[in-house]
């Protein structure tokens, strides 16, 4: 990659057993954490996770209870704010009112004592960068959401912090703009190499934006792992469910010549891997893995199959989508190309899948309560 | 007129609205012309503030005959000079120790949890609920030679100082006052100043106290004018407390008008040095508007 030049100027930064509590409540639970320099990082989970938090306590707004941090390589623990060198992208963008978008992004600057000329061509340079050159003479208020959002991203980069936080900065504005700014986001990061750490609730923006994806929940880290491998291999069924679409279904467990399988719906399923002992069972079907057959035809042995029937058919454009029901109640989503068999509500069908996709994970009534 | 106010007034009365169809043509007729509403006090404004103020102007050009007399008078003679220049000196004092203390309550009034800006607020407003006279008599017992702040004072090892019968003593007892005017005006302006602001301000390396001078404080700013503006006028028309606290040394226009209005029935001149203090108050206000003026529009909260 032509980036390992500007790599060098993001910073690593080091968590280790962050707590932080306030009173009785627990915000971050022994929270361990490792960001490389340059690393698109996103902190995803609901809100009341940890995830801000986190943020809070990197930027120094917040202080730990106990724990490490260090950025670059030294610990940042004590050093208040104003002297971390930190760019930070607020969700309410916190412009100041009372300057112009010139004066808001030379702010930093005039604070670190730069010249007038140098300064001038800096505050220039971020604002074409965000696009918003045309924009110097404006007021906050007289601009879009938008664009007040990449004014303060222009500020929050124009003094070349090593690293740059966002606080769900997109997530006061609709979703074609949200797309859009995203892929900005993500223009930006690449140009200038620095380590960004992007909170966000949003599933989907975390994939779209990441290298790195930590996923919270109740002031713990369920997971670390590029997008692909929290949709592929969740470790945690909140992480399953947390990311993408996806169908869990419930049933009992046996063990025996080294196979695991279930009984779901009065049907035999076969599992492609172990649980520990003593974990109750779940199944996390992804709707992409899973097809539909007409009913009660014969399968192939290394599909799993279960019966049921369609509960509602959506045409996509680019495929559909099934809800089918099957005989215990429980409903399977499923995503078909447009040149399978296609069904129609009330339809007996077969729900088939690989046993190779066929994962359990452990049951854990917090994927479902914090999931509102 | 009163019904008809009654059905057309915004979440007016509820069983009203009930009879809707028959009240319906009335309701149109006010509808029609929601300015109305405003006919009250815009009476009560032209019977009590309009028609007697034309009756001062007139009179201090008329009595006792017609011409400029009254105010050859006001401005030939010195103690009226003095008693003007006075009146603003202890006016723009008031208002500074209000801002100077006002600043800071208003602040904690914003910060503070739900509970305890309730106790802030009660005791902002708890004073205005007793009487003006009651409240300036408490000072001349607090502030007298041998009152409860000399006699502390002398208790510690201090000599007295001199406050009843001082402009000092003036001014600490219409400062306390009209210090509601000040916090709830300040108190408004700052509540709606965001305090991620501060802290955006923090994270670009604005150390706390520049983060405040450099954001905060311009923010602030509005409301410091707004509550100045009314303090300062409120202050130039002060007449019980600078004439129970003050001395023949603290005299302020206001007095000198009772004087001689009521002890010397000379409408004339009193009425001349109203007019005097309304319109140089005017022309100060117009002096201080272009500082007033903002430059930006508030930023609006979600």
């Amino acid at each position: 990659m032509t980036t390992s030049k500007t790599r060098e100027r993001g910073a690593a930064i080091d968590i280790r057993n962050a707590t932080k509590r306030y009173g009785s409540f627990t915000a971050l639970d022994d929270v361990s954490l490792h960001i490389k320099p340059g690393e698109f990082m996103t902190l995803l989970g609901p809100s009341g996770s940890g995830k801000t938090t986190t943020l809070n306590v990197v930027a120094g707004f917040t202080d730990l209870t106990s724990g490490e941090l260090s950025v670059g390589g030294e610990s940042i623990l004590g050093v208040p704010a104003h002297k971390r060198n930190i760019g930070v992208v607020f969700q309410h963008y916190a412009l100041f009112p009372h300057m112009t978008v010139g004066k808001n992004v030379a702010y930093p600057l005039t604070l670190r004592g730069i010249e007038k000329g140098e300064r001038e061509k800096r505050v220039r340079r971020a604002l074409d960068m965000v696009k918003m050159a045309d924009f110097a003479h404006r007021y906050p208020s007289e601009l879009s959401g938008g664009q007040q959002q990449r004014v303060a991203l222009a500020r929050a980069i124009v003094f070349d912090p090593p690293l740059l936080l966002m606080d769900e900065p997109l997530g006061a504005l609709d979703k074609k703009l949200r797309e859009w700014l995203q892929l900005e986001i993500k223009r930006i990061h690449r140009e200038l190499g620095t380590t960004f750490v992007y909170v966000t609730h949003d599933q989907e923006e975390a994939l779209v934006l990441s290298d790195r994806i930590a996923v919270f929940n109740q002031g713990r880290i369920e997971q670390v792992g590029t997008g692909r491998e929290l949709y592929d291999e969740p470790a945690t069924l909140f992480v399953g469910k947390f990311i993408g679409e996806s169908t869990t279904l419930r049933g009992n467990a046996e063990t025996s010549g080294g196979e695991t399988s279930l009984t779901v719906a009065g049907q035999r399923i076969v599992a492609s891997n172990k649980l520990a002992n003593g974990a109750k069972p779940v199944i996390l079907l992804r709707p992409e893995k899973l097809s539909l057959a007409p009913g009660n035809k014969p399968q192939a042995d290394s599909q799993n199959s279960l019966t049921g029937n369609i509960s509602e058919a959506i045409y996509l454009g680019s495929g559909s989508k099934y809800q089918v029901t099957l005989r215990d109640g429980s409903v399977a989503i499923v995503r078909a190309p447009l040149e399978a068999q296609q069904f129609a509500i009330g339809d007996e069908v077969d729900l088939r899948w690989h046993i190779s996709d066929c994962k359990l994970l452990a049951d854990d009534e917090r994927a479902d309560l914090t999931l509102t | 007129m009163s019904q008809t106010i009654d059905t057309t007034a915004p979440g007016g009365s509820g069983p009203r609205q009930a009879n809707g169809v028959a009240a319906q043509p009335r309701r149109w007729r006010l509808a029609a012309y929601p300015s109305l509403l405003a006919l009250p006090a815009v009476l009560l404004l032209i019977a009590a503030m309009a028609y007697p103020l034309l009756t001062i102007v007139s009179r201090s050009f008329s009595e006792p005959e017609w011409g400029l007399q009254n105010y050859v008078w006001f401005f030939s003679t010195d103690v009226n000079i003095q008693v003007l220049l006075r009146t603003f000196s202890i006016s723009a004092w008031v208002t500074l120790v209000c801002v100077i203390a006002a600043y800071p309550y208003a602040y904690l009034m914003t910060v503070v949890g739900p509970r305890m800006r309730l106790v802030l607020i009660l005791c902002v407003l708890v004073p205005f609920w007793v009487s003006g006279v009651v409240r300036t008599l408490a000072w001349v017992i607090l502030l007298q030679d041998s009152g409860v702040i000399n006699s502390v004072l002398k208790a510690i090892g201090f000599g007295g100082v001199k406050l009843i019968r001082t402009p000092t003593g003036v001014v600490i007892g219409m400062a306390q006052v009209l210090l509601p005017f000040m916090i709830l005006p300040l108190y408004s302006v700052m509540r709606g100043i965001d305090l991620r602001l501060v802290q955006a301000a923090r994270s670009l390396g604005a150390r706390p106290a520049l983060a405040f001078w450099q954001v905060y404080l311009p923010l602030s700013l509005p409301g410091v004018f707004a509550g100045a503006i009314i303090v300062f006028i409120l202050a130039l028309g002060f007449y019980i407390t600078p004439a129970l606290l003050g001395g023949p040394r603290s005299t302020m226009l206001s007095t000198l008008v009772q004087s001689q209005v009521l002890s010397l029935l000379n409408w004339g001149r009193g009425g001349a040095m109203g007019v005097v203090l309304l319109v140089s108050t005017f022309i100060l206000l117009a002096l201080a508007a272009p500082l007033m003026r903002q430059r930006h529009k508030q930023a609006s909260r979600s």
